[in-house]
C-alpha cells in the first residue's frame, strides 16, 4: 500500500479488529477504490510516511461512535455494580448496595443509589397517581404528580442511610469484604422536590396532632410514623433526583424524604399521609427498626442516624501496590447535621491527625474526607473517626455493640478499621 | 390589587417569616379529597384498634387460611422457614439467645392485622376478606396461647389482646443521639 492509501485509510479509520489485524475489512475496501484517484494525485511526489496517525492510539484515528439519547458508563467501567443481597425465591425483597469503595465524590449516581424493597419496584402510572393527606387536617387534599409539578421547590444535597447498614459489624469476626458489601446502603444526592410543611399548612393541621403515618403504593404498602415535628421541619416530597425525574428503584413518580433520618422512613411511591397523635406502632417500627439492649427492652423510633465514616481508600479489596505516596480518602456524614471534622489514625487509634474535608460541607449531606500517607511499608492499622456539628462523636466498635444483644445490627455507626499487611494487603480488623 | 387582597397577602406574609419552619406558601392546587375517597385510601389499624373494618375470624378457620395462604413459606405454625419465625420465642428476649417473631416481640396484636392486610401474602397483597384475615391473626396467635383455641377476633376483641412484650419498648423520640 502506498503512503497515500495509508494516508486515506487513517482518515477514513481504522476500525479495531480482533487478533492482529491492522485495518478493519470496511477501511481496507475503501482504500482500494480510492487507491487508483489517490496514486494519480500522488504522482511524482515521493514522501517518507511521517504522518502523526503513526505515534496516535487508535481512538484519535478514528471518529467515535455517535450520539446516544441516554448515555451509559464507559465499558471498561462494568464493573462498577450495586450488589443485589434477596432471600432464595423472594425477588423483590432484599437490597442492593452502592459500590461506594468504586464511586470518588459525594454524589452517587441515581443507577447506583443503594435499593431497599418490601416486595418489588412498583410501575406507578404518575397520571394515576395522587398524594393524600388526610386525618387530623381541615381540608382534606390530594395532589397529583402534575399538580405538585407547579409548587414551589427546594433542591437540597442529602445522604440516605438504611437504618441496617454495617450491621455485618456487630458479628463477632470482622467480615472480610469491601467496603461497599459492608456500607453500602448508603447514597448521596441532590433531591429536589416540595417543602412537606407547605402541603401540611394548605391542608391545615389540627391541634394535638403528633404523628404523620406515612404509606407507599408499593406491593408492601410500607408504612412508617414520622414525628410531626420533622414534617414540618424539613420534609420533603421529592421529585427529582440529581436533576431527573426519580427513578422507579428511588420511588417514582415521587418519596418522602426526610434528611438524617434512617432510610425506612424515606417512604417511596409516598401515597398517603394520615395526620394523627399516636404513633401506630407499624411492622417497620416494631419488628424491624427496634434495637433490643441486653435485658430484653428494645429501643424504638431511633430516627436521626449517628456521626459516622469510613475509609475507602485504601480499603477490602483494594491492596497497596508497595511503599509510597497514597491519598487515605472516604465518606462521613450525621444525621445531626454538619461534619465538624474527621480524624485519621494509622496506628490503631493511638494518635490522631485531622483530614482535610472537601467543601462544601452540607447538614445532613456526604462529606469527603482525604489526607495524604507515605507509607513505609510497615503494618498499619487504618480508622477514621467523625464529629458533627452538635458534637456527636463516633464511638468505638466495641462501646457500640457493648449497647446491644449480639446480633443488633440496626444504627450501627462505630469506628471501623483496616489493617495493613507489609505486603499491602488491607484486611477488615476490629480495633 | 384591592386593599382586602393587600391585607391578607400582608398577614400571610406575616405569619410566614421564618419559611424554614413553616414552609413556603402554596398555591392551594391541591384536590378537595370527599370523605367515602378517605374512607377507602385509609386502609390504617392503631393499636387501640381505631380503623378495624367490620368482620370476624376465628382460630379455626385461620387455621385454613394459613395451610393455604401461609405456610409455604412460613412453615407450620408459624416456625418459620423458609421465611421469618412468626411464633415461638415467648420469653426468650432477656436471655442470651433472644429469638424475636411475632408472638414474642411485636407489643400489639393490631399491627399483625394490619400488616398482614396490606402486605401479605407475598405474591396477592391485599387479596384476603378481612374475616380471613381476623381469622389467621387468631390462629397465629393461638399457637403461643395468646388467644384460647376457640377465639373469634373482631374489632372490638382485638384490641384487647395482650401482647407478651406490650411494655418491652422504650421510645426513643424525641431523644439527642446518643
Amino acid at each position: 500500500m502506498k503512503n497515500s492509501e495509508k494516508k486515506d485509510a487513517a482518515k477514513m479509520g481504522k476500525e479495531p479488529v480482533p487478533g492482529k489485524g491492522l485495518l478493519g475489512r470496511r477501511a481496507l475496501l475503501r482504500g482500494a477504490l480510492l487507491s487508483a484517484g489517490a496514486a494519480a494525485a500522488s504522482v511524482g511526489i515521493a514522501q517518507a510516511d511521517d504522518s502523526i496517525g503513526a505515534n496516535a492510539p487508535e481512538w484519535m484515528k478514528t471518529p467515535g461512535r455517535s450520539f446516544s439519547p441516554y448515555g451509559t458508563p464507559s465499558k471498561w467501567q462494568e464493573k462498577v455494580q450495586r450488589t443485589i443481597a434477596n432471600p432464595p425465591g423472594r425477588p423483590g425483597t432484599g437490597v442492593s448496595r452502592t459500590p461506594l469503595q468504586r464511586l470518588e465524590g459525594t454524589i452517587t449516581p441515581a443507577g447506583l443509589h443503594f435499593e431497599r424493597h418490601h416486595n418489588g419496584v412498583p410501575d406507578i402510572d404518575p397520571s394515576q397517581h395522587e398524594l393524600l393527606i388526610h386525618g387530623m387536617v381541615k381540608r382534606p387534599l390530594a395532589f397529583s404528580t402534575d399538580v405538585l409539578a407547579r409548587y414551589p421547590m427546594e433542591t437540597h444535597i442529602r445522604f440516605i442511610e438504611c437504618s441496617g447498614n454495617s450491621g455485618g459489624y456487630n458479628q463477632a469476626q470482622p467480615p472480610q469484604a469491601t467496603s461497599g458489601e459492608l456500607n453500602g446502603l448508603l447514597s448521596g444526592s441532590e433531591w429536589t422536590g416540595v417543602r412537606l410543611a407547605t402541603l401540611l399548612n394548605e391542608a391545615g393541621v389540627a391541634p394535638g396532632a403528633k404523628w404523620v403515618i406515612a404509606e407507599g403504593a408499593d406491593a408492601a404498602a410500607m408504612s412508617r410514623s414520622i414525628p410531626l415535628e420533622k414534617c414540618m421541619d424539613d420534609a420533603m416530597i421529592a421529585l427529582f433526583q440529581n436533576g431527573e425525574a426519580i427513578r422507579p428503584e428511588q420511588g417514582y413518580p415521587m418519596r418522602l424524604l426526610l434528611p438524617g433520618f434512617e432510610g425506612n422512613m424515606n417512604v417511596k411511591w409516598i401515597r398517603r399521609l394520615n395526620v394523627t397523635d399516636v404513633p401506630v406502632d407499624a411492622r417497620d417500627e416494631t419488628s424491624h427498626y427496634t434495637e433490643l439492649m441486653p435485658g430484653g427492652k428494645a429501643r424504638q423510633f431511633m430516627f436521626p442516624m449517628g456521626a459516622k465514616s469510613l475509609i475507602l481508600k485504601p480499603s477490602f479489596g483494594m491492596n497497596l501496590q508497595g511503599p509510597g505516596w497514597y491519598e487515605i480518602s472516604g465518606l462521613a456524614w450525621s444525621g445531626a447535621g454538619r461534619i465538624a471534622k474527621v480524624e485519621v489514625s494509622k496506628d490503631a487509634g493511638k494518635t490522631w491527625e485531622l483530614a482535610a474535608l472537601n467543601a462544601p460541607v452540607l447538614p445532613m449531606a456526604l462529606t469527603r474526607f482525604r489526607l495524604p500517607w507515605d507509607w513505609k511499608g510497615q503494618p498499619s492499622t487504618l480508622m477514621s473517626r467523625a464529629t458533627d456539628e452538635t458534637g456527636d462523636v463516633q464511638p468505638s466498635r466495641a462501646d457500640w455493640v457493648a449497647q446491644f444483644v449480639p446480633g443488633q445490627g440496626y444504627h450501627f455507626n462505630g469506628i471501623q478499621a483496616w489493617g495493613i499487611e507489609a505486603d499491602g494487603t488491607v484486611k477488615n480488623v476490629y480495633a | 390589587m384591592s386593599m382586602l387582597k393587600i391585607g391578607v397577602l400582608c398577614s400571610a406574609v406575616a405569619l410566614c417569616l421564618f419559611p424554614a419552619v413553616c414552609g413556603a406558601q402554596g398555591p392551594n392546587l391541591g384536590r378537595a379529597l370527599t370523605p367515602e375517597e378517605i374512607r377507602k385510601a385509609d386502609i390504617t389499624v392503631w393499636p387501640d384498634g381505631r380503623g378495624l373494618p367490620p368482620g370476624s375470624g376465628s382460630v379455626s378457620a385461620g387455621a385454613a387460611v394459613y395451610a393455604r395462604n401461609c405456610e409455604v413459606c412460613h412453615g407450620a405454625k408459624g416456625a418459620g422457614k423458609p421465611q421469618d419465625q412468626l411464633t415461638g420465642g415467648v420469653g426468650t428476649l432477656a436471655s442470651a439467645k433472644p429469638v424475636k417473631t411475632s408472638a414474642s416481640y411485636w407489643p400489639a396484636a393490631t399491627t399483625l392485622f394490619d400488616y398482614i392486610r396490606r402486605a401479605m401474602p407475598i405474591a396477592s397483597p391485599q387479596s384476603l376478606t378481612n374475616d380471613e384475615v381476623y381469622a389467621v391473626t387468631a390462629y397465629l396467635l393461638s399457637i403461643d396461647g395468646i388467644v384460647p383455641p376457640d377465639a373469634v377476633l373482631d374489632a372490638k376483641s382485638l384490641p384487647r389482646v395482650k401482647m407478651p412484650n406490650k411494655d418491652g419498648f422504650v421510645s426513643w423520640w424525641p431523644k439527642p443521639l446518643r
